[in-house]
Order: C-alpha cells, then structure tokens, then sequence
C-alpha cells in the first residue's frame, strides 16, 4: 500500500474508522458477542436477526476462534483467533456495493489506484443451514471482503433478504499498512504525541505479537495437544441436551405470566456445541464420516433456534397473528 | 424497420454464467417475437460483469394481423352448443356465416386478430424472459420477490429507426424500463441515454467498457503475448482462463509480474496451478529453460501509477500464495524422503466408500491385482505392485490437500524424491488415466497394469455394492472407468479375457478375481437374518445391503466351504456378466465414434472370447471392412438367403439339416463349384481362425459370394426329387455354419 497522509497508522484505527463509516451510515454499532464462535455470522445479530420480517441494521467486531488454524503464532497470517467486522443489514439496500466500497475508501484504500472486483463465491454454512450468494471481494488480487446475500439460515427462506458484509480484520489491515506478518502489525499508533509541554512523547507502541502472540502459543498447544477431549465430548452432549431442553419449555412464563421463548439461551448452547465440535476437530479425534454426522447435530440445533426465534416478536410473530 | 436494443445491468455477474446467460437471453426474446409474430432480421447477445446485451436487427414495426376460420355446429344445433361456440370465437350469432355443407348448414366464425405493434409484444416478451430466466443459480435481495443472479438494477429496452428512438414501456418489480445504462464502475460511473446499439456500444466504449466478450478476450491475448514477448517470454495458453478473465473486466488492462526467486524451484506446475486457482493469473514461461518466471494478471482498470500499485499488491499476494505451496512442498519431500509410511498409515483412516472400505484396503486390492496383471501387460510384477502401493500415497500429501487436482502428477515427484525407480513414478501420475476419450493412454507397462487395476477395482467394487450408473445419474464415474479400461486393453494390444465364463483354466480371470475379494470382503460385514433363509441373503448381498448380525462369519465359513459355494458363486458370475454387458455397451459407444457399426460389433460379441476386447475388437474391424465391399455386402444377402430357407424348411420339416451334403448329389455345375468352393473356404478359414487372423478368414468367406450367387440363380433348392433337395438344404446348411464360424452374421442388418 502505498502511504498517504489519509492512511490509517495502526490496526485500531482501521477498526475504528469502519465503526465510523457504518455508524455514520445508520448502523447500530453492537459489541461482540460474549461466547466463542467461529466467525461473525454466529453472533445472535446476525444469525437470527436475518430471520423474520423485522428491519436490521447492525455492524461489530467480533472476535472469532478456529482452532485448526492455529500456528503458535508463526505463520504470517493465520491464526486461531482472530477478528472478523461484520455488517448487516435487511432488506438489502439497492446500494450496498457502493455502500461496501465507501468503507474501503474509509480505511484508506485510494480506488483510483486500485482494482476492485467482485469475483463469484457463494456461501454456505453447513452447521448453520444458512447459505447465500454473493462474492469474494478482491482488491489487487487479495481477498478483503465476503459479500452474501443471504437466501436461507436455520433452514427458513429469507424474507427479506439480508445483505452480508465480513472483513477479515487482520488480513485487510496488513493489506492497508504494508504489513508482511502479523505479529509485526501496529496495534496502536506507534507515532510520537505532543505532551502538554509541546514536547513529543513517545507512545507506549504495542504490536499485534505483543498481544497476541502468547495466546496464540498457549491455545495452539491446547487445541492441538492437550485439550481433554473427554470434558469436550461431554460439553458438546450436554449442550447439545440442553439446546433442546429449553426450547422444549412451555412459552408460557408461569412466574410472570408472559409469553417467553428463550431463544437466545437455546441458541447460546448451540454456540457452545459448535465450538466444542471445533475443538474436537482440532485434536483430531472426529473421523472423516462422524465430521459430517457432528456437523449435522449442530444444524439440527440452529435450525431449532431459528425455527423458535420466528415465533417471537424480533422474529416478526405478532400477537394478533398467532391465531 | 425498427432496431431493439436490450441491456439488463446488474451487479457482478459470475464469469462462468455469461456467455450461456447471454445465448439465452437471445433465444427466449428471440422466440417469444416469432411466436408472436414479430419477426427480425438478425440478432446479437454479448456480456459484461455487470450487463447482458442484446440488439436485434429488422424487427417487424407491428406483428401482422391474421384471420382464421373455425368451423362450429350445425345451424340447428341446440342453443347451449352455439352459445358454447360464441364464447370460443368472441362474437355474436349475426356474426357467424352459415355454410351449406353435405352434413346440412353449418356456422363458420371468422375471427379477425389485428396486428400488434412491436413494443407491446417486445414487453410481454422481455418480462416473461426476465421472469423465467434460466440462470443455474439465481437469487432474491431486498424486500422483493424478483430472482435473478445477482440484484438487477436497470433495464435499457428501446426501439429505434430513422424517425427516432422509442423506450418500450415495461416494469418488472419496480424496475421501469428506460433509455439509460452506466459505464465502468469505477472509471465512468455516471448514467447515460443511448439512441441505439451504435450508439450503445460507442458511448459504452468512452465510458470504459468493452461489450463483446470476445473482443475483451482477444485484446488480453494480445496484450499479453506482447508482452512476454517482449522479455523474451510466452504466455502459457489457457483458454478456460482466457474466457474466465474476459467475463471478470470491461476494461481489461495487462499487467505482468515478477515471481520471487525463492519460489522457482516449486515444480512448474505448481506454479500454474496455484497461479490460476486462486489469483487467476496466466503463468509466463521461458521458452530456452521451460520454467515459469512471470505471471500475467489482469485489472478491469487504468490508474495515474500505469498500474504499479495492482501489480505490487498482486505480486505480494502471489508470494504469500507461494510461500503456503512452498511449505506443503517442502514438508512433503520430508516425508516422501523418508520413504511416505505416514501417508500410506495415513490412507487406512479415509473411506474410499462407505461400503467398499478404506483407500488402504483398496489399495491392497489394487496391488494385489496388480500383480496378477503384471505378466499380461509385460510388467515386472513386484515392481507393477510396488508401483500400486504407492500410486495414491500423494492423496495424504499437503499439496494434493491443497490442490486436489494436482494428484498423481506430485505422487510422481514424491516418488522420484523418495529414491524409487521412474517407472513407478510414473506410474503415479499416469494411473488415473485416461480420463476421458480424448486422454492420452499411458503405454509405459507398469503405469497401464496399475491403470488397470485401478479400473477395474472400481468397476467390480461399485457392481458388487450394486452401486451401477442410471441414466444419466453416474457419481462414481464408472462410465469413465469403463472406457479406460477399454482404451487401456485396445491401444496397448493387450490380450486379457476380463472374465472368467469362456476362460481355460489357469488363466489370469482378473474380473473373477476382483469380484471373489469384494464379495469375500462384503461377507464379512454383513450378515444374515435367517441362516436358512441363505438366497434371500444373497439376494440381499447382491443388492449390496448390510444387514446387521455379527454372527455371519459362520455362516459364510460354511458357505465358502461346502454346499452353499455354488450359490454364492452365481452371485459372482450374474455380477460380472452384468459388468461385462456394461463394457460391451460402452465399446459401441467407444466404436460408433470410430465408424464401426453396432450391428457388426453385436455379430461378434456373440462369439467365443467377447471377454477379451482386443480380440473382439480385430474380429469387429475385419468384418467392418469386409462388409464395406462390394462381395462383403452381397454375401450377407446371400448368407441370409441361405439361412431364410434353412430355417424354414427345418420348421416345416422338423428336421435339423446340419451336415451330410455331399457333392455326389450335385446336378448342376454351379452346384459343384459351390462344393469346392466351400471345400476351398473352410481350407483357408479354419487354420485363419486358429491364429486369430479374421482379416483372412472375411476374405476367405467374401470370397464365396460368386459361387453362392450363381448357385441360388441355377438351382432350385426345394427340388421335386427329396434326396437333392436334403442335399441342397444340408448344403445351404455349411454355408450358415461357415459364415457364423467367424462371426454371428444373423445379427447384421441390411
């Protein structure tokens, strides 16, 4: 990339400017989802809010977890932990392409330099049931983006679609700073500030290996080694038993006397035992042939959720519409 | 006439649906004129990223009007039944003619239809198009309801000729039609209204967009090759790239790139293959040392910098790229070092098929196999089974899991790192060939044993499970397998009965044998309900279900034993006789395409030894070649002739006429000369025959085309006197038995 005076000086601040950019475009700007996930899409905001008849707006950070990705933190740019900013919005706007490039202008990437191209990839979620079409977006032959239309999640049509919008953080951001390996890329800005006294100061300059690069190890080692993949197949039978039994209670709360459909409860569960499939992935215990039966049980449970959410007022169900 | 121009614009089109989306685009507009009346003069379909285009030349300004007559009841006819009738034709009774007919006066309705102008027709037209358009995989967005590839945003319809330029009016889901389209999304973005496709296409080309894909496709070629040249270099033809790239621009400009030193030592295929699945980029190769040392990629753009800034984040993703394929290379060569016992451990965890076990169980089907078929193919057999064990060990290799297409070609570069010998080698890269009719066939005799084995592994493996192609339903691609094995046996000249029915003991029987270690190797996981019920079971087994009682093995062992072999071996048999039709079907596929007649090859699969394909397939050639000439074609006549009044006289007389003719009873000189004739054949026929040289024995046999000629046109075979007549018949008899010694000639038509 070549450096402008526009151009942003640290990982945090391509962050932020996004959150600017889409803020200023009518997004709520939401945090991250308190669970481990494998990538944006399982964040409640967009799973299930791309459900239903209700409009949405959402964009976020959120930290997501692949645990066969892991490399003790030594490959230039994989990890097992790592940030995805996701966008959503439903309907889709007429002008979201235009919208998405206005982002990449936001963080610095000059279009009249550059070659944008929206090159066909459609995408699917099988622990999901979700699948849409859309693009990879590339600039100069680097993937940046993933941009979906959604047409189904947990099984149901959507309607309307949502429009789908996830960066991989890390990647675009050592594209934007000319960053060859991750762990050298400026988390903050390493740039001297002027102190009270009108003199420079320098910053207390933190790299992306200053925060990361233990956990990568120390999670590297677990995934891989020493995870007990006995408490793991245990969690994953236990969250999968407890998905159900929630959504198996009556919707009739009969301390408040309201109709309650814990969704989200399920759906957390289903989070859970999505995670420990990834886990059990990593340590390599899960055959070819149970890959594809694991996988399934988790569909069964967002598809269980998604089908529970639609029944709820965030979901388009409307009192007057139950009979 | 008018000229119509449509353009549907929308966001980015995938490369691979245009050019059809295009074809289609023409033909249902196209059609739905013509249906309609209106018809045009000459039309054109191209495509961008973002638009499909099609103009229409000479449409008709109006569809013509037309008139036709019905006939309806009688004038008498009751009033329900013309009033029925009204309804139909739209008019009233005094508008009905009433005609005189011989079946008394019947009413005749003329229904005028006047004509309708072009844009309304071009409306109806266009939606339903739009409407139903078949895209592979198309897709809803927004709070609509309206599919297509990806959002459309506008449509351009309009008509036009001297006296200017009309929008046809249309909406579709909110999308009015209009005299607009934009330019280049980046370098010319703003609308604008074009008069006609001239115009169209000028305005569009100043907005930085190339319409005609291949116009696109032509100026990257161009470009390119150029380019490289320039350096002294070539562009590596790719054409499926070519077209992919020119459907990923409308402004295509050629860039070309450097590849870090530290990369050249990958194998050049590599190179390519990682160039061209993830970055779409053309590889540039030196033409004196053969390596790829550039790559050629393409914008959809012009920048201030002449394009440096693309190519340096191009050249830095491609090393990002390139450093993973040099990791997998380098890891991989360790262990194919080693020897590749990891890799093959590694194959006893992957299911081939559920049903059919591991790669390493099939594996040592295929060695084993292998072995047997060394000596047919002229291979050293420890060498063709070595070669078998560590064909497939690439499929554990990071760079095949990287890039599934690549199997084969590493597996032969692991081998050769691993110190083995280039014949098996080889054999890695060449085994899964041919893959289709117009693959080359490996001729390097272990590579075509382990061909073999593989194929037929699977062929005899997917018919044991009763896992057979239908239709056109062929996940396994057994209909590919089939014809490798087929190419594999012709053009190798390989003798090699597939099966075991017409086999002299001793004899190689490698269908036989597959067969046995399949349904051996199903036996044991299956297992009976009933231990009496045993035909049900093989039945079942047949079937290839998996019935669940651990306790079979006893019965199998008493099976395999004793009585209940015979049964189990009709499994065997009716499966391989099944594939063997399979072949055979396949062979005609396989001949048809080379001018040789189904009919002929049915005459000669009817013969001993149709298990041996080569064999079959000189004995089919020689009587193509024999029945293209004049004698051939005229024997057949005359051999069908014989057999015609054969059979009849044998079912009037309930007689077999087979032998005992003797020229003693000969009364006329064409009668004796068919005697010697024959004498003279059969003289020539057998030891042909023998040596297996059909070229000789057909032309031994076309050779009795004359005698027989002239004999039927002298004798009456139905003689009054009934010793020369059983003579004539036992005679006509060593025709038919002669003609059918080479091939069953009753199966030709004509």
């Amino acid at each position: 990339m070549s450096q402008t005076s526009d151009a942003p000086k640290s990982f945090q601040e391509i962050i932020l400017r996004l959150q600017t950019y889409w803020a200023a475009k009518g997004c709520a700007i939401l945090q991250p989802y308190d669970m481990e996930v494998g990538a944006g899409t399982f964040h409640p905001a967009t799973t299930l809010r791309s459900l239903g008849t209700q409009a949405w707006a959402a964009a976020y950070v959120q930290p997501s977890r692949r645990p066969t990705d892991g490399r003790y933190g030594e490959n230039p740019n994989r990890l097992q932990h790592y940030y995805q900013y996701q966008v959503l919005i439903k309907p889709s706007p007429p002008d979201l392409q235009e919208l998405y490039l206005g982002s990449l202008a936001a963080i610095g990437i000059d279009m009249g330099l550059h070659d944008i191209r929206f090159v066909e990839d459609d995408w699917e979620s099988p622990t999901l049931g979700a699948w849409g079409l859309g693009w990879e977006v590339w600039c100069d032959g680097m993937e940046v983006s993933q941009f979906t239309y959604f047409q189904q999640v947990g099984g149901h049509d959507c309607h309307p679609v949502s429009g789908e919008l996830t960066y991989g953080l890390e990647r675009l951001a050592m594209y934007v700073l000319g960053v060859d390996h991750v762990m050298d890329m400026p988390f903050n800005d390493p740039s001297p500030r002027r102190g009270a006294d009108g003199k420079e100061v320098s910053p207390i300059a933190l790299s992306y290996g200053d925060v990361f690069k233990q956990t990568e190890e120390e999670y590297a080692r677990w995934n891989f080694d020493t995870a007990d993949t006995d408490v793991l197949l245990r969690q994953f039978n236990e969250a999968e038993a407890h998905c159900r039994e929630i959504l198996e209670a009556p919707q009739d709360d009969p301390k408040t006397g309201k109709r309650i459909i814990m969704v989200h409860p399920a759906y957390d569960q289903c989070i859970k035992a999505s995670h420990m499939f990834n886990l059990l992935d990593a340590r390599g215990v899960i055959s070819v042939t149970e890959r594809q039966a694991y996988i399934g049980r988790v569909r069964a449970l967002a598809k269980l959720c998604a089908d529970a959410f639609v029944q709820t007022e965030a979901g388009g169900w409307q009192p007057d519409s139950a009979a | 006439m008018p000229d119509l121009l449509i353009e549907l614009f929308s966001e980015e089109i995938p490369a691979r649906m245009q050019r059809r989306a295009a074809d289609d685009l023409k033909k249902f507009v196209t059609d739905g004129m013509v249906e309609a009346g209106l018809t045009y003069a000459w039309a054109g379909a191209f495509s961008t990223p973002r638009r499909l285009t099609l103009t229409v030349e000479g449409v008709l300004a109006a569809s013509p009007a037309t008139v036709e007559e019905r006939k309806g009841p009688r004038a008498d006819a009751p009033k329900t039944a013309i009033e029925g009738f009204l309804r139909g034709a739209g008019l009233t009774r005094d508008q009905l003619e009433e005609r005189e007919t011989p079946k008394g006066a019947v009413l005749f309705a003329r229904i005028e239809k006047a004509g309708r102008p072009a844009a309304e027709i071009i409306g109806e037209v266009l939606e339903k198009t739009i409407r139903s358009f078949p895209w592979p995989k198309s897709m809803r967005w927004g709070a609509g309801s309206l599919r297509w590839v990806r959002p459309l945003h506008s449509i351009l319809c309009i008509l036009s000729d001297e006296a200017g330029t009309e929008v046809v009016p249309l909406e579709v889901d909110g999308i009015t039609a209009g005299d607009t389209t934009a330019g280049h999304r980046f370098m010319a973005p703003d609308r604008f209204s074009v008069v006609n496709f001239e115009d169209y296409t000028a305005k569009l080309k100043r907005a930085y967009v190339v319409l005609d894909p291949e116009e696109r496709a032509e100026a990257i070629w161009h470009d390119a090759t150029n380019m490289a040249f320039a350096s002294g270099l070539e562009v590596v033809e790719d054409k499926g790239l070519l077209a992919e790239v020119a459907g990923l621009v409308e402004w295509p400009v050629v860039l070309m790139g450097r590849i870090a030193d530290d990369f050249l030592e990958l194998p050049p295929e590599v190179l390519q293959t990682s160039m061209k699945e993830h970055q779409k980029f053309f590889s540039v190769r030196n033409p004196k040392t053969g390596r790829i040392e550039r790559f050629i990629t393409v914008a959809n753009r012009e920048t201030a910098d002449n394009g440096a800034t693309i190519l340096a984040g191009n050249e830095k993703v491609l090393s990002a790229r390139l450093a993973d394929a040099k990791f997998f290379w380098e890891n991989d060569l360790r262990v194919a070092r080693a020897g590749m016992e990891p890799w093959l451990e590694q194959l006893k965890h992957v299911t081939f098929h559920a049903k059919l076990g591991t790669q390493a169980e099939r594996i040592d089907r295929i060695a084993a196999l292998a072995r047997e078929l060394a000596p047919v193919v002229g291979a050293d057999a420890d060498q063709a089974e070595r070669a078998a064990r560590l064909a497939k060990a690439d499929l554990s290799s990071e760079m095949v899991y990287e890039f599934p297409e690549l199997q084969g070609l590493m597996g032969r570069y692991y081998i050769e790192a691993s110190g083995e010998g280039a014949a098996i080698a080889a054999a890695a890269e060449e085994h899964y060939s041919p893959l289709g009719p117009s693959d080359e066939v490996p001729t390097a005799p272990v590579s075509v044993v382990v061909a073999l084995a593989d194929k037929i592994d699977t062929l005899t493996g997917f018919w044991a499970i009763d896992e057979k192609p239908t239709g056109s339903k062929d996940p396994f691609a057994l209909r590919r397998a089939a014809l490798g094995v087929i190419r594999l046996v012709l053009e190798n000249d390989i003798r090699l009965s597939l099966q075991n029915k017409y086999q002299r003991s001793g004899k190689l029987r490698p269908f036989f044998a597959a067969f046995v270690k399949h349904v051996s190797d199903h036996l044991d996981q299956v297992a009976a309900q009933n231990r009496e019920n045993v035909s049900s079971f093989l039945a079942d087994l047949q079937a290839g279900h998996q019935v669940s009682d651990p306790q079979i093995s006893a019965l199998v062992d008493s099976m395999k034993s004793t009585t209940l072999m015979p049964e189990w071996r009709a499994v065997v048999a009716s499966a391989t006789i099944d594939l063997l039709s399979f072949l055979h079907d396949r062979l005609k596929v396989y001949l048809r395409d080379q001018g040789i007649r189904h009919d002929i090859i049915d005459a000669c699969i009817a013969m001993e030894g149709n298990d041996d394909l080569t064999l079959l397939v000189k004995r089919a050639r020689a009587l193509s070649d024999v029945l293209k000439t004049e004698d051939g074609e005229n024997l057949i006549q005359g051999f069908k002739r014989a057999n015609n009044i054969l059979t009849q006289a044998q079912e009037a007389d309930g007689v077999e006429y087979s032998y005992g003719a003797d020229p003693k009873f000969a009364e006329t000189k064409e009668e004796r000369a068919l005697f010697e004739a024959l004498d003279q054949a059969e003289a020539q026929i057998a030891p042909a025959m023998e040596k297996q040289d059909f070229a000789t024995a057909m032309a031994a046999l076309a050779a009795l085309r004359a005698p027989i000629d002239a004999f039927f046109e002298a004798v009456k075979i139905n003689a009054d006197n009934a010793t020369v007549r059983r003579n004539r018949l036992n005679l006509l008899s060593r025709i038919t038995t002669l003609c059918t010694s080479v091939a069953d000639l009753t199966r030709i038509e004509g």
